[in-house]
């Protein structure tokens, strides 16, 4: 990357995210090189050598643009989600899980003991003292340390304020183009951006309204599982065949890419606009759909999904007004307070 | 210039930590390989329905997601004693060899490569893709970009996205694909085969006709004698889907091959406190430690491992550059004769970069085996499982090693347990133990420690190509290296630290 002193600066950071999002970056293709010629990319892990004592010794303020995906699990995170909100003058969430915790937020269900208990005695595990990774471990030849991680995992906005929200797992990559394509034009002046806190690079409505597949019946008598009736009807909305397609609450922006090839949408854009917890709303609408007045209908209807806080928080339990269990939870505060 | 790579694996390598000890003489004491990091995904994808498994695990690795949700597909099945259509297992794996394709090209021109292409002490600001471009010409970098996207094109015509497919359920997958899309994959898959056969002549040229790179590959510093496992076809050759897995020994001998639900008679792991991943080694073997040889319990499982674990390639064009492999890397003489007959293994770890773009040829000509098949447009892509749900395994060849998933769930199909055994996780004693040599020989009383030397401790673990964000099922992030230099009192003489 060339230095240039008069364009932008740029940076993208990871915290705890499985990488998927640098990839749909580097899925611009031969976008990647307006990237380069019109952005200074001063950090970028995945992509150049720039160490954090480089970044501290950047002017606060000084990066035009980051893009922050990952959620914070552990302090090392947080304190790159400082750092680079003090050097930046936008800073994205971006992507599912530093916007709303993503699958790894699921984890907000469990303890760590119960997660350390799970992995360190597997199947296949041969662990009969019951050894377990020790923050700090004496070796022979001296102590060796690793990072504690953090109870509950949490989204960006819940440790630094966040100036724009993009969505997905991970952002597709028309849209992460366009976006940064708009952040030029805005400089330019041809442009302005959205007010702060805003959610860029998707839509303001709901998958369904991007996607092909016809609604017509309305309400459903059961609910079914995709392995059950694939290959779905092609042309009718899944949630009428009785798959539990999370569209209705989900922001659209991604092109309905699942429905289309006839898999349920999981939800991983995130909550539509204006919805306050994505698990109430789609519980509304699954509601909105079922034909039945008795309660007991009602039960059996609604035993067809069989995985109610995956089904209604998969991609968002750790930004969700319910963030984590109440063991987890207490294992947090017990933290905080060591 | 600053570096630049293309390739989301270089911080894969990622987040590992070195600590290195040196003597009261200045020796290398020890090392140690530290992974810190975990998620907890066999935890929290206990209580989620058998379907979404290969969505959730998908989540895993965004760089190898297709592994995931392929080894997951295939659990989910033998959890519901399923066994989807023909065409529905041959388009599984036609995605998968696209993504094999592109992950393997990425690898090699803008990971691995650059060491041989640039030179191991090339200056680091042009040891990188970059560097490689300048050198070969443009025109490459412009192919190499084309070959991501036709495979991320392939992956998302069958796997509905570039990133985190979600077609494979239970039974096979959701949706078939048109003629015109048939056409247009084959035409893609053509030339992928003309693009890794350009590569293996690349390195030939590049790499086997420059004496000192051949003399690095061939010396001990980058030589390790372990077991090796990888998947094969009934005829004993290389596959990345299906099979079963071959366990061949340091001499050459096979000593068994498993099927999936067999996995744990073979292989368990080893637990230590000072890092969150775990060890996993040969059951029948034993744990003895970070050693060598038969009588070790470590294996390896990486593009190498695969075609030593193998009796050859199951495409022509691959087929004949895997017999100039071990023609040029074994002298007759070497050649061990076991009760499983003539075998030849190669133990030299750098010798890796060329497995993989064996494999690369491999990926494509399948692609294009496959495309053309009469039965790939068939839309009979699905059975619905009929039989009770309670327990499966499924195995793949990640790029980065064999891939295991195992599942339990309750009879409605509820999943209760799960235990992974992920790519790179295979290949974490072997990786720690290639870090120690390379130190220990590179790194001796009075030696200046550079950025150079650094890279040739590097260069022992990067021909594994790993992917600890993945194998930890932990996560990737901030700091791909951090080497800590100690005296024999523990205190730090010095850090070097780099992201990629």
């Amino acid at each position: 990357m060339s230095t240039n002193g008069s364009k932008p600066k740029f940076a993208m950071y990871w915290a705890a995210s499985c990488g998927g999002c640098e990839i749909a970056v580097l899925n611009i293709h031969e976008k990647i090189l307006v990237l380069d010629a019109n952005y200074e990319v001063v950090f970028w892990p995945v992509a150049m050598d720039t160490k954090y004592k480089d970044v501290e010794a950047m002017p606060d303020g000084s990066i035009m643009l980051t893009l922050f995906n990952g959620g914070i699990r552990n302090s090392e995170n947080e304190e790159m989600a400082h750092l680079l909100r003090r050097k930046t003058q936008y800073l994205v969430a971006f992507g599912s899980c530093a916007c709303e915790g993503c699958i790894p937020g699921l984890a907000n269900l469990s303890t760590p003991q119960q997660i350390f208990d799970t992995a360190y005695q597997t199947v296949s595990t041969d662990n009969p003292q019951n050894v377990r990774p020790q923050f700090t471990w004496t070796a022979p030849e001296g102590d060796l340390h690793i990072p504690a991680f953090y109870p509950v995992l949490k989204t960006l906005d819940q440790v630094v304020p966040v100036d724009y929200y993009m969505p997905g797992c991970p952002p597709e990559s028309h849209q992460i183009a366009a976006v940064l394509d708009l952040i030029l034009a805005a400089r330019r002046g041809e442009t302005s951006l959205p007010p702060k806190g805003s959610v860029i690079g998707a839509g303001s409505t709901t998958v369904c309204d991007e996607c092909p597949r016809q609604r017509n019946v309305k309400t459903i008598t059961r609910f079914t599982r995709i392995q059950d009736v694939a290959p779905v009807d092609p042309d009718l909305c899944l949630l009428e065949q009785g798959v539990p397609c999370n569209g209705p609450a989900t922001r659209n922006g991604c092109g309905a890419r699942c429905p289309r090839v006839g898999a349920q949408c999981i939800g991983c854009y995130g909550p539509a606009e204006g919805v306050l917890d994505y698990g109430a709303r789609l519980m509304t609408a699954f509601a909105s759909v079922i034909d039945a007045k008795e309660p007991a209908e009602i039960e059996r209807i609604l035993d067809g999904i069989p995985d109610l806080v995956g089904q209604f928080y998969r991609f968002n339990l750790a930004g969700s007004l319910l963030r984590a269990s109440k063991a987890a939870w207490a294992a947090q505060q017990a933290q905080q307070e060591d | 210039m600053q570096r630049i790579s293309i390739d989301p694996i270089t911080r894969l390598e990622g987040h590992g930590k070195i600590e290195i000890f040196l003597d009261a003489e200045g020796n290398v004491a020890n090392t140690y390989f530290q992974i810190p990091e975990l998620r907890g995904f066999e935890r929290f994808c206990v209580g989620r329905p058998i379907e979404e498994m290969p969505l959730l695990t998908n989540r895993i690795c965004g760089v190898c997601p297709e592994a995931h949700h392929m080894a997951a597909a295939k659990a989910a099945d033998a959890v519901y004693h399923v066994d989807p259509p023909s065409v529905a297992k041959k388009l599984r794996e036609l995605l998968y060899m696209a993504f094999f394709f592109t992950d393997h090209t990425t690898h090699f021109y803008a990971l691995g490569g650059p060491d041989f292409v640039m030179g191991p002490d090339a200056p680091v600001a042009e040891r990188n893709i970059l560097g490689v471009i300048h050198k070969v010409g443009l025109e490459i970098g412009g192919q190499v970009i084309q070959a991501r996207k036709y495979g991320h094109t392939v992956v998302e015509m069958i796997g509905g996205r570039k990133v985190h497919p979600c077609t494979a359920i239970p039974g096979g997958i959701t949706k078939g694909i048109t003629e015109e899309q048939r056409q247009e994959i084959e035409n893609m898959g053509r030339w992928a085969v003309a693009f890794a056969e350009f590569s293996l002549k690349l390195f030939n040229d590049i790499v086997l006709g420059n004496k000192a790179y051949v003399d690095l590959i061939v010396g001990d510093t980058y030589y390790h004698r372990t077991y090796y496992i990888g998947l094969v076809d009934e005829n004993n050759r290389v596959n990345f889907y299906d099979g079963k897995v071959s366990v061949v020994a340091p001499d050459g001998e096979r000593i068994g091959k498993y099927a999936p639900g067999e996995y744990t008679d073979w292989i368990a792991e080893h637990v230590e406190p000072w890092t969150y991943l775990k060890f996993p080694y040969l059951k029948k073997v034993g744990w003895k430690g970070f050693v060598d040889g038969k009588d070790s319990g470590v294996y390896c499982a990486t593009p190498l491992s695969r075609l030593n674990a193998a009796d050859g390639m199951a495409t022509p064009r691959a087929q004949e550059e895997y017999e100039r492999f071990y023609d040029t890397l074994i002298q007759a003489e070497e050649e061990v004769y076991t009760s499983t007959g003539p075998t030849r293994v190669v133990h030299h770890r750098l010798a890796t970069h060329w497995a993989r773009l064996i494999e690369l040829l491999y990926a494509a000509e399948r692609w294009v085996e496959l495309a053309t098949d009469p039965e790939i447009t068939s839309p009979n892509v699905h059975t619905v499982p009929k039989e009770k749900p309670t327990e499966g395994v499924g195995i793949v060849e990640a790029p980065r090693g064999t891939l295991t998933h195992h599942y339990w769930t309750d009879e409605r199909g509820i999943v209760t347990k799960v235990n992974l055994i992920v790519g790179t996780t295979n290949n974490y004693a072997p990786i720690s133990m290639s870090i120690k040599k390379a130190a220990q020989s590179l790194i001796k009383k009075g030696t200046v420690v550079t950025e150079g030397l650094l890279n040739m401790v590097e260069m022992a673990f990067r021909a594994y190509d790993p992917c600890f964000g993945c194998a930890t099922h932990s996560l990737p992030g901030q700091m791909p290296l951090e080497v800590t230099i100690r005296d024999a009192e523990g205190n730090p003489v010095d850090v070097l630290r780099q992201f990629c």
